[in-house]
C-alpha cells in the first residue's frame, strides 16, 4: 500500500524517475506502474570477467593512462590502473597498440523513428499535428529492428537519446536507450534514466505552423515572437496544472484529471524531466534562458547550438550543455554561422560541451567528429588533452540525459561500456574492434558471429554491411 | 600537427607583387600521384603557374621564390561531384540554384549560369584543399538535371573553366519518381529523349516539342547522345546500374560515368570491363532505401579492386561540405581501400572523369594546384597550411575564420563584438 500511494503521488506531483529508479521501495523499473506504464525490461546480457591490458586507456573523467588495463567483472568497471593481474577464470584480451574508451554517447539520434529504410511508411520522427505536442513520447514511434543501430555499435556506440523532431515547440518525451539489439524498445530501455522533453526554437516550428504548407498564413507560430508566445503559453497552463495536482497531494479537493501534455511540462517544472532543446541562434539560447527562469525549469542541453561559441560565456554561467556538430553549417539560415571551432570555444569558456550526431551517419564516427574539433581548436591556440576531449563524447552526454552515476566513464563500479579501438581513435583510419554494453560483447569487428543482423537486412543482399 | 610554414620574410619582402610568384614547396612527404610515389623530403618547384620539378631535397630555388615548408604535399584536390557555388544557404530558396522543379526545361538547364565566384561555400571548400569542382545541377523537373561544369576554387571572376562539361540524368528511385512513378517510365523517357536527339531535324521542323523533350533541351543534350560528352547518372540498386551498363551497351558510342553506385560493388567487374567509372559517397552503408540493401563501407574498396576507376566524394549536404570528402576517403582506407587509390579517388580519378588536363598530380608540365599540409591529407586532424591555383597562393580565410577570429574572446567591455574584424 506504501508503494502504491508513492506511485500514485509520483503520477499527481510527477516523480517519474524516483518511481523509474530501480531499488525505490521493491517498485523498480521493470514494474508497470501509472507513471511509468512502459518500463525498462532491459537486463545486462552475460559477461565474463576480462582483464583488457597494454592499452591506451582513456579513463572518461579526464585521465590517460599508458600500458593500461581495465578490469571488468559482473558487467561493471571493477578496476582501471597499470598493473592489474587477472582474477582467476579471467578471459584476458593484450591490447597492445590499442585504445580502450568508455562507449560514445550520442544524445542526439533519430534512429528508430527516421529508421532505414527510410520511406514514408517509416516517418515515426514527428508528431506534426501541432506545436505543442508534449503529450507524445518517442519510444512509442522508435522501431527496435532499424539497421542504424547495428551500425551505430560498429563506431562505438553504446548508449544514445532517441529524440522527436524539431517542428513542434514542445516536440515530446525523449527516451534513453542502451544500444542493444532487442524485441522491444522496452528492451533497450536505459534503466533508470530519467525522461526528456524536446523542444525546439526557430526556423523549423514557425517554418511548420505559420507557413501552413505554402498556405499564408497557416497557423501560429508564424514567427519567433509566436514561438515564444508559444512556450511561455504552456508553461502557464502546465504551472496551474502542477499547481491543482499539489493542492491535492496536500490533502485538498477533488483529483485534478490527468492531461497528458501538461503531466510532462509539470515534470519539468518539477526537476525530474530534463529539457533539451533545439536551437541554433545565440540570441535565441539567451531568451530561452530567461524564459526557463521565469518558469522555474533548467534547459538541460542546448542541440545543434550553432552559435554557442558566440554566447559561450553566458551558457558556462548559466550551466546549459551544447550538443554539437563539429562542422555542419549553411544548410538553412540558423545554421549559416556554423564555424569549425564551436566545440573546442564553448568548452574553452568553461561549458558543458558535446559531439552529437543527428545523423545516421554522423552517429557511427563520432570520435572522428571529435576529432575534429579537437584539431580546430588546437590549431587555434586552444589545446585540449585528447583524454579531457574525450569527455565530449561520453561523460558530459551522460551528464546531459542524468545517467551519468552509471555510464560515461571507466570508474569502478560504473557499467562496463567499453570500446576498443584499433588504434588512437582521434585518426580517420582506427576503427572499433570490440564493443562492449554492461561487460558483454555486442560487437566484434574480427567474428563475424558477432556482429548484429537486424531483421530488415535478413535475407536482403547486403545483410548488414559485413557481407 | 604543429603548423610548420616558413616563409622567407626576405624573399617575400623583396617579392614584386606579379602575378607568376614562384614557389618552392618542400614536404616531409610528397605524395605526387605519378609513378613517382610519394617522396619523402620531396620538393616541389612552380613557376609561371606550372609545376617545373618534382623531386627530393634540395631542388633548384628560382630567384625570388617563395620557400614554403609542411609536413604533407599533394595536387590540389578535385571534387568530383557537389553543387558549390550553386547555393548560398541550400535551405533559402532565393539563394539556391540548384535545381529548378517548376521549370519547362530540363537538360539545356546550364547549372554554369547559376554559379557564383562569391559564394561563401568556395572559400570553405578551398580552404581544405580543394582547388577543383566538377559541380551538378539538381534533376528536379525531369530526370535530365541538366548542364554541369568544372571551376576551380579561387572565387574569382572566371572560375569555370569548362561549361557543359557533363550531362548529370537521375535514375533509380528519384528518376521514376521524376518521369511520373515507375522505373519503366524512366527508361521511356531516356529512350525517348535519344530518339528526339537522334531525329532532331524532322521532330522539331514544326513542334517545339518531342517526345519528351523541348527542342531547347534536345540541343542541349545532342552532344551526349553523340558520345562527345559525358553522361553522369545517379543510380545505386544494382539492377539500375545493370540498366545502365545494358544501355551502354546499346550505345557504344556513349560516354558514361555513374554518381552514387551503392551496390556497385556486386556488379563491379562489368563496370570495370565496360569502362565506367564510378563517383562514390564511401560513408553511404546504410539501406537507407529500397535502392540501398546492399550499401556497405567496404563499397569504393571492392570496385577499385575489380579495376574500376573510383572518384569519392561526400554527398551530404552537397552545396557546402564537399570538403568532407577527405574524412569520406580516410574511411575508405580504413575500410580496406590502399592510400594511393583513395588519394586518387580525390584528384587523378576525378582529373581523369572529367577530362581535367594537367591536373590531379605532382608532375612537370602540370597546372599548379599544389597543397600544403599539416598532417596526412585523409586525417580527420589535418588541415592545408598552403594552397596554390595555377600557382597563385590562396587566401586562407573565409566567412567562418573570420566569424572565428572575432569571437575568440568574448569581450566586449569596451566596445561590442561588431567592431572586431
Amino acid at each position: 500500500m506504501q508503494l502504491r500511494i508513492l506511485c500514485l503521488a509520483a503520477v499527481a506531483g510527477l516523480f517519474v524517475a524516483a518511481c523509474d529508479r530501480p531499488g525505490k521501495g521493491g517498485d523498480d523499473a521493470s514494474t508497470a506502474s501509472i507513471a511509468n506504464p512502459f518500463p525498462s525490461t532491459y537486463t545486462p546480457y552475460p559477461s565474463q570477467t576480462l582483464l583488457i591490458t597494454n592499452a591506451t586507456v582513456i579513463d572518461g573523467a579526464g585521465g590517460l593512462i599508458e600500458k593500461g588495463s581495465v578490469l571488468i567483472e559482473d558487467g561493471r568497471i571493477k578496476e582501471v590502473g597499470t598493473d592489474l593481474k587477472a582474477p582467476n577464470g579471467a578471459a584476458t584480451i593484450d591490447a597492445a597498440g590499442k585504445w580502450v574508451t568508455p562507449g560514445i554517447i550520442d544524445n542526439h539520434s533519430h534512429l528508430g523513428a527516421y529508421p532505414s529504410p527510410g520511406v514514408d511508411s517509416h516517418d515515426d520522427g514527428n508528431e506534426i499535428s501541432g506545436p505543442v505536442t508534449a503529450e507524445v513520447w518517442v519510444e512509442h514511434s522508435v522501431w527496435p529492428q532499424d539497421p542504424g543501430f547495428t551500425r551505430a555499435l560498429a563506431g562505438g556506440i553504446t548508449s544514445l537519446q532517441i529524440l522527436p523532431g524539431s517542428a513542434n515547440l514542445f516536440g515530446g518525451r525523449g527516451v534513453t536507450l542502451k544500444n542493444v539489439p532487442a524485441r522491444s524498445v522496452q528492451a533497450m530501455k536505459f534503466p533508470g534514466a530519467p525522461y526528456t522533453l524536446k523542444m525546439a526554437c526557430g526556423e523549423n516550428p514557425k517554418r511548420v505552423y505559420g507557413y501552413g504548407n505554402a498556405s499564408t498564413p497557416g497557423g501560429a507560430p508564424y514567427s519567433r515572437m509566436g514561438n515564444v508566445a508559444g512556450y511561455r503559453d504552456a508553461w502557464i497552463k502546465a504551472t496551474e496544472y502542477k499547481k491543482d495536482w499539489d493542492r491535492f497531494n496536500a490533502g485538498g479537493g477533488s483529483e485534478p484529471k490527468r492531461d497528458l501534455e501538461l503531466e510532462t511540462l509539470a515534470g519539468v517544472l518539477n526537476g525530474e524531466i530534463l529539457v533539451h532543446m533545439h536551437c541554433y541562434r545565440a540570441d535565441e539560447m539567451a531568451q530561452i534562458i530567461d524564459i526557463s527562469k521565469e518558469f522555474g525549469y533548467k534547459v538541460t542541453a542546448f542541440h545543434h547550438a550553432v552559435e554557442s561559441y558566440k554566447i559561450a560565456d553566458k551558457l558556462a554561467e548559466y550551466g546549459a550543455c551544447s550538443s554539437m556538430w563539429a562542422d555542419w553549417w549553411g544548410f538553412k539560415m540558423e545554421a549559416y554561422d556554423g564555424i569549425r571551432e564551436n566545440i573546442p570555444l564553448v568548452h574553452n569558456a568553461g561549458a558543458c560541451a558535446i559531439v552529437h550526431s543527428d545523423s545516421d551517419i554522423g552517429i557511427q564516427r563520432l570520435n572522428q567528429e571529435a576529432a575534429k574539433a579537437w584539431a580546430d581548436g588546437k590549431r587555434m591556440g586552444i589545446d585540449i588533452p585528447i583524454e579531457v576531449a574525450w569527455q565530449w563524447l561520453s561523460l558530459n552526454p551522460a551528464k546531459s540525459l542524468g545517467v551519468d552515476d552509471k555510464t560515461g566513464s571507466l570508474e569502478p563500479g560504473k557499467m562496463a561500456d567499453v570500446v576498443i579501438w584499433s588504434g588512437n581513435p582521434f585518426s580517420s583510419y582506427t576503427k572499433a574492434e570490440k564493443v562492449y554494453v554492461d561487460g558483454a560483447l555486442m560487437f566484434d569487428r574480427d567474428d563475424p558471429a558477432s556482429q548484429p543482423v537486424m531483421d530488415f537486412e535478413l535475407g536482403q543482399p547486403g545483410e548488414g554491411d559485413r557481407k | 600537427m604543429i603548423r610548420r610554414m616558413m616563409i622567407s620574410l626576405a624573399v617575400l619582402a623583396a617579392a614584386p607583387v606579379a602575378l607568376a610568384q614562384s614557389v618552392v614547396v618542400y614536404g616531409e612527404k610528397v605524395w605526387t600521384g605519378t609513378s613517382q610515389g610519394t617522396l619523402e623530403n620531396g620538393v616541389v618547384v612552380v613557376e609561371n603557374g606550372r609545376i617545373t620539378s618534382v623531386g627530393t631535397a634540395p631542388a633548384r630555388v628560382p630567384a625570388g621564390a617563395l620557400e614554403v615548408r609542411a609536413e604533407w604535399v599533394t595536387p590540389g584536390l578535385i571534387s568530383a561531384f557537389s553543387r558549390t557555388g550553386l547555393a548560398e544557404v541550400s535551405g533559402v530558396d532565393d539563394t539556391n540554384d540548384g535545381g529548378a522543379g517548376k521549370s519547362a526545361f530540363s537538360a539545356a538547364l546550364n547549372a554554369a549560369d547559376g554559379f557564383n565566384p562569391d559564394a561563401t561555400p568556395i572559400a570553405v571548400t578551398r580552404l581544405e584543399g580543394f582547388t577543383r569542382l566538377a559541380v551538378a545541377p539538381e534533376a528536379a523537373s525531369k530526370l535530365f538535371g541538366g548542364q554541369g561544369f568544372l571551376a576551380d576554387t579561387t572565387g574569382l571572376d572566371g572560375s569555370i573553366f569548362k561549361e557543359r562539361a557533363f550531362t548529370y540524368v537521375v535514375l533509380g528511385e528519384s528518376g521514376a519518381s521524376l518521369s511520373g512513378g515507375s522505373r519503366p517510365a524512366a527508361w521511356a523517357s531516356l529512350r525517348g529523349a535519344f530518339d528526339d536527339v537522334r531525329f532532331f531535324g524532322a521532330r522539331y521542323m514544326s513542334h517545339n516539342d518531342g517526345n519528351v523533350l523541348t527542342r531547347m533541351d534536345a540541343q542541349a543534350l545532342m552532344p551526349a547522345v553523340r558520345g562527345e560528352q559525358l553522361i553522369l547518372f545517379q543510380a545505386s540498386r544494382a539492377s539500375d546500374l545493370n540498366a545502365i551498363m545494358d544501355f551502354q551497351e546499346e550505345n557504344p558510342s556513349l560516354k558514361v560515368a555513374i554518381v552514387g553506385a551503392d551496390e556497385g560493388w556486386r556488379v563491379a567487374k562489368r563496370l570495370a570491363a565496360l569502362e565506367i567509372p564510378v563517383i562514390v559517397d564511401a560513408f553511404s552503408n546504410l539501406p537507407a532505401s529500397f535502392s540501398q540493401l546492399a550499401a556497405t563501407s567496404e563499397n569504393a574498396k571492392r570496385l577499385a579492386e575489380a579495376g574500376v576507376t573510383v572518384a569519392i566524394v561526400h554527398l551530404e549536404n552537397d552545396s557546402h561540405q564537399a570538403r568532407l570528402a577527405t574524412q569520406v576517403a580516410g574511411n575508405a582506407v580504413a575500410n580496406g581501400m590502399p592510400f594511393d587509390i583513395a588519394m586518387k579517388a580525390l584528384t587523378s580519378a576525378p582529373a581523369q572523369i572529367f577530362g581535367m588536363t594537367d591536373l590531379g598530380v605532382l608532375a612537370p608540365g602540370g597546372r599548379a594546384d599544389v597543397v600544403a599540409w599539416d598532417g596526412d591529407p585523409l586525417e580527420v586532424t589535418s588541415a592545408p597550411v598552403a594552397v596554390y591555383i595555377d600557382g597563385e597562393s590562396q587566401p586562407m580565410v573565409s566567412r567562418q575564420t573570420k566569424l572565428r577570429d572575432r569571437y575568440r574572446t568574448l569581450d566586449e567591455s569596451e566596445r561590442p563584438m561588431a567592431f572586431k574584424r
